[in-house]
């Protein structure tokens, strides 16, 4: 029962990563008792379990998770919202408004419009029906204020961290309230554009630096530095 | 242009540009080159010059297009007005829908297109400058920029033509021994699962002579599979060389 491949090592689709009993993870395929790469990425062997942490995908939704999206369309009784998905997830109009939604009284353009940012829970979601969005939890709804950050989905686990110790040092040491989209858009409240700067520096220096080691303590140094600087000058 | 009797092979068995029958034109391969596209790639085999980008995963529009069970891949094959020595009309023509037929089917069996049903994946294949074998050198770009798109894929696909140019069997042709030549044999090949994704033949050959040249492109297609292979690594590890 062989393996192919280093731990971390870099692989693209195709590449036999083992043989036997070996059983496929994420982003990988069996065929014939053999695992393939079906992604770039970094191979992981944990156990029997063959995974490839993918360097290139994009986001494809699963109930339960928040995600940050742009409204796109006004329909008859809600709104299609765009997520950073291969699919427009909807929005309910009864789900926003906390009662039953009568289209002759209300106007959904009041509520929501073309081009304003929601933050919501995946509801419901499978390969045959387009995801559907809920908004009944304190801090989901529209964003009114705060600025936004795309980043690869992929990388959207390395900005939380370990036990989410990345994204609670960066709220601590910037003051920002951070609402972080699987899908990849984060939205960074802060009480002045200069903390949302610095936190969004941070962000970004995350992404782009997703595969070293030691990155908290980086980037905690990076943001004392530039606080520094600020004080300073 | 039509100096006739062209000796497409000379006395020491050696082709118009010196190379070796079995040898492959200089290939230069970069990927991730637009910054607009999902996955991109260019390609230089020879003097061809080719650039594909790719689009998606993306609702379908219009709905009706869309798959129940599966995505769709569409394709479209191009050649620039300037890549021709006469100017080609823009317009697509017949031969250019039906190449992007072909390299769709080429590029189908590689990626798992039952993973994302009701979508859609555009792949966009410029050609730039042609010099023969295009619809290969072609497959072999789009194939690397869906990869690069982060599509799920079964294997990367490699192309490779091979013909027979008098008398002798030939690897990679150019566009003069295409139009000279006897017969040309353009493969298709998914180097890891050892799948053909793509065999035509334009000309006459006997079938041991298409035997061989189906095992010659064969091999022309693993060489390119490693340089894919390189080249796809590249993007990433030129990043993380810049960091440490």
């Amino acid at each position: 029962m062989p393996t192919f491949f280093e731990r971390r090592q870099l692989v693209v689709p195709g590449d036999l990563l083992a043989e036997g009993d070996y059983i496929a993870g994420e982003n990988t395929f069996k065929l014939d008792n053999k695992i393939y790469a079906s992604r770039i990425g970094l191979v992981d062997y944990e156990d029997k379990k063959v995974n490839v942490v993918a360097l290139r995908a994009f986001y494809i939704p699963r109930v339960g998770d928040t995600v940050i999206g742009t409204v796109v369309e006004v329909g008859f009784n809600g709104w299609v919202v765009d997520i950073n998905a291969p699919y427009q997830a909807l929005l309910r109009a009864s789900e926003v408004l906390n009662r039953p939604f009568k289209p002759q009284k209300d106007d959904l353009t009041q509520v929501l419009d073309v081009g304003d940012l929601v933050v919501a829970k995946i509801a419901s979601y499978d390969r045959t029906h387009n995801p559907q969005l809920s908004v009944d939890e304190p801090g989901l709804g529209k964003i009114t204020r705060g600025q936004i950050v795309k980043i690869t989905p992929t990388k959207v686990p390395r900005v939380i961290g370990k036990k989410g110790s990345m994204i609670s040092m960066i709220k601590q040491e910037t003051g920002c309230h951070i609402i972080l989209g699987q899908n990849g858009v984060i939205l960074v409240t802060g009480k002045n554009p200069e903390d949302e700067e610095l936190a969004i520096m941070a962000i970004h220096k995350i992404e782009e630096e997703a595969h070293t080691t030691g990155l908290t303590d980086r980037i905690l140094q990076m943001i004392r530095r530039e606080k520094e600087k600020k004080g300073g000058g | 242009m039509s100096q006739k009797v062209e000796k497409l092979i000379d006395k020491k068995g050696l082709r118009l540009d010196g190379r070796k029958p079995d040898e492959l034109r200089p290939i230069k391969i970069e990927v991730g080159v637009l910054s607009n596209a999902d996955g991109s790639a260019y390609i230089e085999q020879g003097k061809n010059k080719i650039l594909a980008a790719v689009y998606g995963p993306k609702e379908l529009h219009p709905k009706h297009l869309a798959l129940p069970d599966r995505m769709v891949l569409r394709c479209r094959y191009h050649m620039a007005p300037f890549s021709v020595q006469e100017r080609k009309s823009p317009a697509p023509s017949r031969r250019e829908v039906e190449l992007s037929k072909v390299i769709r089917e080429a590029l189908e069996p590689a990626v798992f297109v039952e993973y994302y049903p009701r979508t859609a994946v555009d792949v966009f294949i410029e050609v730039l400058q042609a010099d023969g074998s295009t619809r290969c050198t072609s497959i072999t770009a789009a194939s690397l920029a869906l990869a690069d798109a982060g599509i799920p894929m079964r294997d990367l696909v490699a192309a490779c033509s091979a013909g027979k140019v008098e008398d002798m069997i030939v690897l990679d042709l150019m566009d003069l021994e295409d139009k000279v030549g006897t017969a040309d044999v353009p493969v298709a090949y998914m180097p890891n699962l050892g799948v053909i994704t793509l065999l035509q033949m334009d000309g006459i050959l006997t079938s041991e002579e298409f035997e061989k040249a189906v095992n010659l492109a064969i091999d022309g297609c693993k060489k390119i599979y490693a340089m894919q292979r390189e080249a796809l690594k590249a993007k990433y590890t030129s990043v993380k060389e810049v960091e440490e």
